[in-house]
């Protein structure tokens, strides 16, 4: 199976790939899977394009081919002002807004305190709840102190668990359906 | 195949000299355009259909009805005509009346708009938007197809033995394109009619145009219209000439930067090679455009965006000079070269005729 890490981090090394990467191990622990990470930093500037002129350039269209693709998906942002980065909801924004659907997701953030950690309920759950993915019951908040804590494994391990789980159930982006003419004007004379 | 241009009728800043032209300048600078481009012998010229600054064209048989006045041979089209907002009864006689008025030199090519808002502008649901197109046209096929109409649906007041004056003529609607740039359900209703299908690809990467012309390709197979080969397909380009091609660079680039749609994005260089758009010399324009044929297939339509994001209108003409001179003649040539037979031209009034006749003649 597919599993996707979109992650945000913005630093080398960062702790949001850290989380990420921790998190894709997990899974692949409980059922193997190839996995593929889309680093958002290297799309900033598609990303950016994309909102001026409306298409995706090669590497960001191949991400969000990735991403449709995908039998799962673990998304990782660093807190920024109280929310998801900027980088991480663009990335979103110009996502096709049917491409999550039914896929399984993997809520996670990382912050300098633990102060921030209701962002997954406050801010990604709601995004991913618009866009019709399947969150995970248990999302995975690493404040700084929790690199030297107890406690981290355990929450890594159990949504991992609920990812692995999900994901041969998910749905992958296909071929589009279209409804035939005859019934679309049919659907219009009932 | 046919060769011609389109505009959008925007009003836009130079952004070399930072004037605004006025909309009467505008609006005859587009007919300037329009009579140029019979002079210099292309085939089309098309408008599109705003209703909000900065564009000018919200009446367009108004305009194309001038410019059948002072032309002969160009075929007058739309660029595109919103079928979801007008009334369908409002498109059938306009179009009609402007078909006579120019002789058979009509076409028109629906569409669903720029901007979210003219659906509530004219008392419509933007969330209909697909099913306005699907039911408004049908109901257009029947006023222009039928000459007595009654008729009930979801969006429109009922007919009952309505008829659409002028009738077409010689019993022949004009023929019609559907454009959609992302939308499969307008490909799969242009391929459902056997009508054309524009994709204007001017903006869009090769990958995604090849995807939405195959689609359609093969749905018009489907209904039994012919071969996929043989489906009826346009596509746009946007080009700008200068003899040496760092000269257009240089001279397009302040245009390219500052442009309404694509501008203060990416690079020219790079949205030179992901889309149709081509800054440079005629013979790379030659070259670039017939690639399109490599993921398009045959095809019986070009048009061209010449005139927009500040373009000055003596720049525009010798633009089209160049095009009508150095491009097209090349084109036409090479285009045909390795046609198959069996592959239709677009159809115009006098072909539609034929196979009426043709039709009349079996029956």
């Amino acid at each position: 199976m597919k599993l996707v890490v979109v992650s945000a981090g913005l630093s080398v090394p960062s702790s949001t790939r850290l989380l990420a990467d921790r998190l894709a191990a997990a899974v692949d622990r409980h059922t193997p899977v190839d996995v593929r990470v889309v680093e958002l930093r290297e799309l900033a500037v598609e990303i950016a394009h994309m909102f001026t002129n409306g298409f995706a350039g090669k590497a960001l269209a191949a991400a969000q081919d990735a991403v449709a693709g995908a039998d799962g998906l673990i998304v990782v942002t660093p807190v920024f002002s109280a929310s998801y980065s900027g980088l991480f909801k663009s990335f979103f924004d110009v996502l096709d807004k049917d491409a999550l659907a039914g896929k399984p997701v993997l809520i996670a953030a990382t912050g300098g305190t633990a102060r921030h950690s209701l962002v997954l309920d406050h801010a990604l759950r709601p995004l991913f709840a618009y866009l019709r993915a399947v969150v995970v019951p248990t999302g995975v908040y690493a404040a700084s102190e929790d690199w030297g804590a107890e406690g981290l494994a355990e929450r890594t391990e159990r949504a991992a668990g609920e990812l692995a789980a999900l994901m041969p159930l998910g749905v992958r982006a296909g071929e589009p359906d279209i409804v035939p003419f005859a019934e679309q004007l049919a659907a219009l004379q009932r | 195949m046919q060769f011609g241009i389109f505009t959008v009728g925007d009003v836009t800043p130079d952004p070399t000299t930072g004037r605004t032209p006025t909309e009467r300048e505008r609006i005859k600078a587009m007919v300037a355009i329009a009579l140029k481009a019979e002079e210099v012998g292309l085939d089309v010229f098309a408008t599109g259909e705003h209703h909000n600054p900065p564009f000018v064209p919200s009446s367009p048989t108004t305009m194309l009805g001038y410019i059948a006045a002072r032309t002969e041979k160009l075929i007058l089209s739309t660029s595109t005509t919103l079928i979801t907002t007008n009334d369908p009864v409002k498109i059938a006689e306009d179009f009609a009346m402007l078909q006579h008025l120019a002789d058979g030199r009509v076409d028109l090519m629906m569409g669903r708009g720029n901007t979210g808002p003219v659906y509530p502008w004219f008392g419509k649901d933007i969330r209909e938007g697909i099913n306005l197109a699907v039911e408004n046209y049908a109901l257009l096929r029947r006023l222009w197809d039928e000459d007595v109409v009654d008729w009930e649906g979801k969006f429109r007041t009922p007919l009952q033995g309505f008829t659409s004056t002028p009738r077409p003529m010689d019993d022949v609607p004009p023929f019609v394109w559907h454009g959609s740039i992302r939308s499969p359900e307008i490909a799969e209703q242009a391929a459902y009619y056997g009508d054309g299908f524009f994709h204007n690809n001017i903006f869009w990467p090769a990958d995604h145009t090849k995807r939405m012309v195959e689609f359609y390709r093969k749905r018009f197979a489907h209904y039994g219209h012919g071969t996929p080969e043989q489906a009826i397909v346009g596509l746009g380009g946007q080009v700008f000439m200068r003899k040496n091609s760092q000269d257009a660079v240089r001279e397009f680039r302040p245009y390219f930067d500052n442009a309404p749609v694509y501008g203060h994005g990416p690079s020219l260089e790079d949205f030179t090679e992901q889309t149709p758009l081509t800054v440079g010399s005629p013979q790379q324009v030659i070259e670039k455009t017939l690639s399109f044929r490599e993921y398009a297939g045959d095809y019986q339509r070009q048009l061209f965006l010449m005139d927009h994001a500040g373009l000055p209108l003596k720049t525009v003409l010798e633009q089209l000079d160049m095009l009508g001179e150095e491009v097209v003649p090349v084109l036409r040539k090479e285009f045909a070269d390795g046609r198959p037979a069996d592959v239709p031209q677009a159809p115009t009034h006098q072909s539609l005729l034929a196979a009426a006749a043709r039709k009349e003649t079996v029956a």
